[in-house]
């Protein structure tokens, strides 16, 4: 498994030099399936259809392995699973389920193959076939990229309709009446004289039946849940202090500790627990990797004895301040960092000449996740298990990274994944948790409840990448005639899949993703290339990754040019736009938002649109330019992820995508000074605030023919139209983040 | 250390500077009460003392003797919603429901002194809290819809 496993990780993340799946694995080893890891302690009278569904004569549990970190997955996979199982939403339970293979996840091949797709000369659907069967047997467990609405939307209403089939062919057997006189309704097989047969019920027969395969999914308009207002299922929890999250576990015989780690990220040299030992309540000090963890009774005695300790820290493994930075990626655009052409449409050279008519620099810093659940873990080790609690985007690779910490083997991890209090990217790393297992490797058989600090929180984040970029462009006769933008960022995927266990080579599409994906096929001249910065920071990926900041570079210079050819940045957009869907998108939320008619005194409105993780959205910002500052007035906002499941979280994630990226485009950067992150709560990196915050009106198209997620698209226009309506008002043109280097904000 | 928790009179073995939010957290299992940054710039840890908002992670227990704190679990009852529970339930507010505790709690505290409040007093009032996630706009929606079912 381990080699296989390399080889088909590898083969699917370089993306350079992918092969055909089944090619390399045999077509057996493709089809078959993995097991279901309900399975393996399925007790007497349960039956488990497949990984997703199990009932036993009391209960009916709904597997739901998307991570849910606030985006409202458990809702969303429950409410798929209960369409076709005909469950009402307060029939069942739900369970994120064991790791597993099984949960593999299929739509991390649309994205990869349409990023691929801009580096070989083959279609993204050629390359998709091909990625599948990699994804497959790799069996990637995993929530991120925008993904779970399009791995799921059909895989679970075909289970779902699977136990439902089968439920009736049980009950056609119990009751003797043929299997076509039957129906579902509530939780319960319909018998012709109307009799109600309950799920749990027809448990043990249905356990003798193979599950019915051939299935009819329910045509749209037989929907009870998809599409309509539905009400999460996880809401009153949450809005009554019942909801828990992997900070609020406790285990009986538990002790507290808290990670003190380099804040430079290099080696502990020294250090003295003397006061810290002194403190009432501190039962120990061990150390972990690159620092301590303190042992208390307590989460308070642990915090108190950790600003009691002395250390003595080694050096940064990168640069020790940000200038250091800065001049890095400003001297990257040279041969030996350059990666990929990612675009490269018709001739930039012939068309801009020796002179560009606009040539401008950008730059992005990096920013923090900092969701507002601290990072935590609840762990046990014992000499046979490691038992980890807590919340996490990649449980089978959690298994993986653990079982190197101890020595144990990966089966011998379990993980029982928790709902988060947020994540934006930040729990896609493994740290809290490996640390976590350090501490309790240290102490076995006692439950160790890791908490980190909101400061070690900061401190210890890999940030969001960061990236400086060059634009060249041309215009002619009121056109815009030729974009060539060049970026240099760190490499942020090598970053990431190096502390996941993953190895990976090749260039990387976060470095220039989001501005090779403008749709502007119409551009006759459009190159876009990529180099990778060394000696930078270690980062991760931060709420749409490379795109969060690409949208905010490309669409400025967009508009920048729009405005030297003197143009109109909506109508020059539209003409330069050749994807319909993207089209339809930007024409809605101008006719939304007036554009084009006079607005109220003072108020001035810009514009982006943005194409990431495959789906179009648009941004029309408007503020007001005041004495005092830049007042953010209103926000429209367009997006097509295709055939909308949950229309009140739909519009709830649009706007909160809207407010992470407005909120941070104002106010928010990770520096490094003496190799220390510089913001270490919230006071100096706060995102949006509610005073802040403008009205948003959001409408979603259904033109896309392919399902997407909506977690992420929302935030990259958000920068680059909050920027170009600080243009219009003001004729100043921000070219750095975050923008309150430059202006004020009311 | 001597407190009363939504009415419940608890003595608990700690220092007297420890703060109220680990009191409640730790030694009284009420985990409904967030940690979010420790010195008061997130809000998720509020809770009422003498019916007023505070921020759980500044109040020392020793400073508690004969005081009545209220915390989310308190707000309401088992069959009988707290009416900004209840607005914010309908309204759909949460996503990952950290900061929700404390926005409910802040929220309670401002309609209970001021049952019509302007914009402005919500802008001033509400903008300690913080959200990731971003669900500010239907926090302002149930706020007012929790006034107009409390009589506002």
């Amino acid at each position: 498994m381990s080699t296989l496993g390399t080889v088909t990780r590898r083969t699917f993340l370089v993306g350079t030099a992918v092969v055909g799946g089944a090619a390399i694995f045999g077509t057996y080893t493709v089809a078959r399936p993995h097991a279901n890891p309900l399975e393996l302690d399925l007790p007497d009278g349960a039956v488990a259809f497949n990984p997703w569904i199990k009932i036993d004569g009391e209960t009916i549990t709904l597997i739901t392995p998307h991570a849910d970190i606030g985006q409202g997955v458990q809702h969303m996979q429950a409410m798929l699973l209960a369409e076709e199982l005909d469950l009402d939403l307060d029939q069942f339970e739900t369970d994120a389920g064991m790791p597993s293979a099984a949960y593999w996840n299929e739509a991390f091949a649309a994205e990869a193959s349409e990023i691929l797709s801009a580096l070989v000369p083959l279609p993204a659907t050629a390359l998709h076939a091909v990625l599948m069967p990699v994804l497959k047997v790799t069996g990637l467990q995993g929530t991120g990229g925008s993904t779970s609405a399009p791995d799921t939307y059909v895989k679970l209403r075909t289970a779902a309709a699977s136990a439902r089939e089968t439920l009736k062919l049980a009950a056609s057997r119990v009751h003797g009446v043929p299997v076509g006189d039957l129906r579902t309704e509530s939780g319960a097989v319909v018998l012709p004289d109307d009799t109600r047969v309950r799920y749990q019920d027809l448990a043990v027969a249905a356990a003798e039946i193979e599950p019915v395969q051939n299935v009819t999914l329910r045509t749209p308009d037989e929907w009870r849940f998809i599409g309509q207002q539905t009400g999460r299922i996880d809401m009153a929890a949450k809005c009554t202090g019942t909801a828990v999250y992997g900070i609020d576990l406790r285990e009986d015989g538990m002790v507290h500790a808290t990670p003190v780690t380099n804040p430079r990220r290099g080696p502990m040299l020294d250090y003295d627990a003397t006061e810290a030992l002194t403190v009432p309540g501190v039962q120990k000090v061990v150390e972990i990797t690159n620092g301590v963890a303190v042992v208390a009774d307590t989460t308070w005695a642990a915090f108190k004895g950790a600003r009691a300790m002395r250390f003595d820290w080694g050096p940064a493994p990168y640069h020790a301040d940000q200038a250091q930075h800065w001049e890095e990626a400003e001297a990257s655009f040279t041969e030996e960092r350059f990666e990929a052409v990612w675009r490269n449409d018709g001739d930039v050279d012939t068309e801009i000449g020796a002179r560009a008519d606009v040539e401008v620099a950008y730059r992005v810093p990096y920013v923090a996740h900092q969701p507002l659940e601290p990072l935590n873990a609840l762990v046990t080790v014992t000499d046979d298990e490691i038992v980890v609690r807590g919340g996490h985007q990649q449980p089978t690779q959690v298994r993986v990274v653990l079982a190197g910490v101890t020595g144990h083997t990966p089966e011998q991890v379990t993980f029982h994944n928790q709902q988060s209090g947020g994540s934006f990217g930040h729990r896609l790393e493994f740290e809290n948790l490996r640390l976590g297992v350090e501490v309790a490797n240290q102490m076995r058989g006692t439950p160790v409840k890791l908490t980190y600090s909101r400061e070690e929180d900061f401190i210890q984040d890999f940030p969001r990448h960061l990236a400086v970029a060059r634009g060249r462009g041309a215009v002619r006769n009121g056109r815009v005639t030729a974009i060539d933008m060049d970026v240099a960022g760190a490499p942020v995927l090598a970053s990431q899949m190096a502390r996941a266990g993953i190895p990976i080579g090749g260039p990387d599409s976060q470095i220039t993703a989001g501005v090779f994906t403008a749709p502007y096929g119409n551009l006759e001249n459009f190159r876009v290339r990529g180099y990778a910065v060394p000696n930078l920071a270690p980062t991760s990926s931060w709420r749409a990754v490379g795109a969060s900041y690409g949208g905010y570079l490309i669409e400025t210079f967009v508009d920048e040019l729009i405005h030297a050819a003197g143009a109109d940045p909506v109508e020059e957009r539209l003409r330069m736009i050749d994807d319909p869907i993207s089209h339809q998108v930007l024409e809605a939320c101008a006719e939304m938002a007036g554009w084009g008619k006079p607005r109220a005194d003072n108020r001035f409105a810009g514009v982006a649109l943005v194409h990431s993780f495959g789906v179009p959205v648009a941004e029309i910002v408007e503020v007001e330019a005041t004495e005092r500052g830049i007042k953010l007035h209103t926000v429209w906002v367009v997006a097509d992820a295709g055939t909308v499941i949950d229309p009140v979280n739909i519009e709830n994630l649009i706007q909160g995508g809207v407010i992470w990226g407005l909120g941070h485009a104002m106010n928010s950067e990770l520096t490094y000074r003496d190799g220390m992150a510089e913001q270490t709560n919230y006071h100096a990196a706060e995102g949006m605030r509610l005073y802040q915050c403008p009205e948003i009106h959001v409408r979603t198209l259904e033109n896309n023919p392919h399902i997407r997620g909506i977690g992420e698209p929302p935030t990259p226009p958000a920068f680059p139209a909050l920027g170009n309506a600080i243009f219009a008002a003001t004729g100043q043109r921000l070219r750095e983040m975050p923008f309150n280097k430059a202006v004020n904000f009311v | 250390m001597q407190l009363t928790v939504n009415g419940t009179y608890h003595e608990v073995d700690v220092e007297g500077d420890t703060p109220l939010l680990w009191v409640l957290r730790d030694h009284l299992g009420l985990t409904g009460t967030k940690y979010g940054c420790g010195i008061a710039q997130c809000g998720a840890c509020t809770v009422h003392i003498d019916g007023l908002a505070v921020r759980s992670c500044q109040v020392a227990v020793d400073t508690l003797e004969g005081a009545e704190v209220v915390t989310i679990e308190g707000l309401s009852q088992e069959d009988n919603l707290h009416p900004v529970a209840q607005a914010w339930i309908e309204t759909q507010v949460a996503q990952c429901g950290y900061c929700q505790s404390g926005q409910i709690m802040q929220a309670a505290s401002m309609l209970e002194n001021d049952p019509t409040p302007s914009n402005e007093t919500i802008d001033a009032v509400m903008s300690g809290n913080l959200c990731r996630c971003g669900t500010y706009p239907r926090i302002r929606a149930a706020i007012r819809l929790a006034q107009t079912k409390m009589g506002g």
